[in-house]
């Protein structure tokens, strides 16, 4: 399953990572060299084998529906590249 | 006074009790090692000696009353990866490499309880995706050890490296690492030091900076296996705040070093011989073996068959999971923004292209394409399945085997820069390492040698989940074997 040129850059824009077009050849290149390694896998007999997604097998925890935190949205906007009036300030998103 | 930052941490704790010396005393001692050497080693990021000595002197306070906690006093090393409240937080990226957290992780606030100094954040490769510490934004750390053959700057390994170099070189009592491949394991077999990973569940993640959530665990680098079973212990707790943290007790680790370990089964794994691995790295497992076996240990050949394709198998989940946990650093609610755009897309795209370096970049196109329509299932869900298989190759021994025997890394350290050119060779650093992390299973590092040109090599311990007391029983025994005492020739 060789990646080319056109899928890195499919790939790149799903993960939201700007790739000059002079990047996206040798991308390709060790991507597929990466993938090609991977590809042992498919040695490995998996019938019948339930996907592991966890080593914890416990279910996940519940707790009470309540607010425990909150209330300080200074603390919230201490790091905003932006901010204004107790807000955070974005692009518009709307045409 | 410079002698103080040579002991071990287990000593220092006994002689702040005794107040041969103070906790304000020993933090300069290590303030001032730090200045002195940081421009070499690289190994902080951020030192905090004003936080430390004030942090210090209410430790003295507390021991002149005869109260004070299991590390009160104790001057510790923090990875960047661990959130500190008010304390900038980088993870070794640009992309928040101005961050500062407005909370504290729950591995610093359990140390800071039991007592301990923070001397500053230690530098790691960048959101933990590497094994020479080559990835940090902050350049690479240099490992104190040098080679006999040659005068070039060794890498302390990674991605704690930063954490191995501080040890090693004395900058610290003891640190903090993570360790979601190796990270903490190959960087102590790197540098001399002890390093352990505990079961998966044992130390809280909550304000660490996430790489891959089903395999991130947080652990210490040590100058000792007691030291070592020190830190963890003050380290683990369970924490409602991480949904995968266990709801089970921490026991009291220091205890189990130094209990005989007669009687107890070794499983020596066939498959981790490697091709290409040297000479003197098979020599040393041997050497293991037979200290083990003259310390009462019965010898068992195990098999784990899919021991080759545990690697594979994390350069799938690995970057499957950051994909997913990297997307929230979108430069809109913190972190690097950049400036200007042509619409919201692009937007995010620059900030991201900005922020993250090549190596992180690598693994989010791996992992979003893994994780993308069409490729699902023939690599993210073969991937899952592959990962039960290997966790079934352990189940399928331990009920012949007590704790298994491997070498920690397949070469001793490497000079920054030799690897840096295949990313495949890089990942091949984490070879005896990754298959603990898949499984979930506890492991350490305790330094048993050197090569020929005088580098530190370490051996591998492998226990039952939640059975850290068998392999920090099995390191003493190690350790006390080895004798190893030696430490790099000062010359930072």
């Amino acid at each position: 399953m060789a990646i080319d040129v056109s899928t890195v850059r499919r790939v790149a824009h799903l993960a939201r990572i700007e790739t000059p077009e002079d990047r996206l050849e040798p991308l390709a290149q060790e991507l597929n060299g990466i993938l090609a390694w991977i590809e042992q896998l498919n040695e490995v007999d998996v019938q019948g084998v339930e996907p592991m997604t966890s080593c914890v097998e416990a279910r996940l925890p519940l707790r009470e529906d309540v607010v425990t935190d909150g209330g300080d949205p200074e603390r919230v906007l201490r790091n905003a590249p932006k901010s204004a009036d107790g807000f955070f300030v974005v692009p518009k998103v709307v045409e | 006074m410079s002698d103080l930052i040579k002991l071990t941490l287990s000593d220092a704790l006994d002689g702040l009790k005794a107040r041969q010396f103070s906790s304000e005393e020993l933090t300069r001692a290590f303030v001032d090692a730090i200045e002195a050497a940081n421009p070499k080693l690289n190994a902080y990021v951020l030192p905090t000696p004003e936080k430390a000595l004030d942090m210090a002197r209410a430790s003295d306070a507390r021991l002149a009353k005869g109260e004070g906690g299991a590390l009160e006093g104790a001057p510790l090393g923090i990875k960047d990866l661990f959130c500190t409240e008010g304390v900038r937080t980088t993870a070794g990226s640009r992309i928040i490499s101005e961050f500062v957290p407005p909370y504290e992780s729950t591995v610093t606030a359990n140390l800071w309880a039991d007592g301990a100094v923070m001397l500053g954040k230690l530098n790691m490769d960048e959101f933990a995706m590497g094994s020479s510490n080559e990835t940090s934004f902050f350049g690479p750390v240099v490992n104190p050890w040098k080679s006999k053959a040659s005068n070039a700057d060794l890498t302390p390994g990674g991605s704690s490296g930063g954490s191995a170099s501080a040890v090693a070189a004395d900058l610290c009592l003891g640190a903090t690492a993570s360790d979601t491949g190796g990270s903490i394991r190959q960087p102590a077999a790197f540098t001399g030091t002890v390093g352990i990973k505990p079961t998966y569940g044992r130390a809280s993640r909550f304000g660490m900076v996430a790489f891959a959530s089903s395999l991130d665990q947080a652990g210490p680098i040590a100058k000792s296996v007691k030291d070592s079973a020190i830190l963890l212990k003050s380290m683990c707790s369970h924490d409602p705040k991480d949904s995968t943290s266990l709801d089970v007790e921490t026991p009291d680790w220091p205890s189990f070093v130094g209990k005989p370990v007669k009687g107890l089964r070794i499983g020596v794994p066939k498959e981790y011989v490697v091709d290409g691995m040297p000479a003197e790295i098979t020599a040393l497992w041997e050497q293991g073996r037979q200290w083990l076996k003259d310390a009462g240990c019965e010898l068992v050949e195990i098999s784990l068959p899919h021991t080759k394709y545990a690697l594979p198998t994390y350069y799938i989940i690995a970057p499957a999971e950051a994909s997913s946990n990297l997307a929230r650093y979108d430069g809109m609610r913190y972190g690097h923004r950049a400036g200007e755009a042509k619409s919201l897309t692009d937007l995010y795209e620059k900030t991201r292209a900005e922020g993250f370096g090549k190596e992180v970049q690598r693994r989010l196109t791996i992992g979003t394409y893994v994780l993308s329509a069409g490729y699902y299932d023939a690599y993210y869900v073969k991937a899952l399945k592959v990962r039960r298989r290997i966790l079934q190759d352990f189940e399928n021994v331990w009920d012949r085997v007590d704790a298994i025997l491997t070498p920690s890394t397949p070469s001793a350290a490497f000079a920054l820069g030799d690897q840096r050119v295949d990313p495949v060779t890089m990942y091949l650093n984490d070879i005896f390492t990754v298959t603990a992390n898949l499984a979930g299973l506890p492991g350490i590092s305790v330094p048993a040698g050197l090569d020929a040109n005088g580098l530190p090599l370490g051996l591998q311990l492998i226990g039952k989940a939640l059975d850290e007391g068998t392999i920090f029983s099995l390191a003493g025994a190690l350790e006390d074997a080895a004798g190893f005492t030696h430490k790099a020739e000062k010359w930072w």
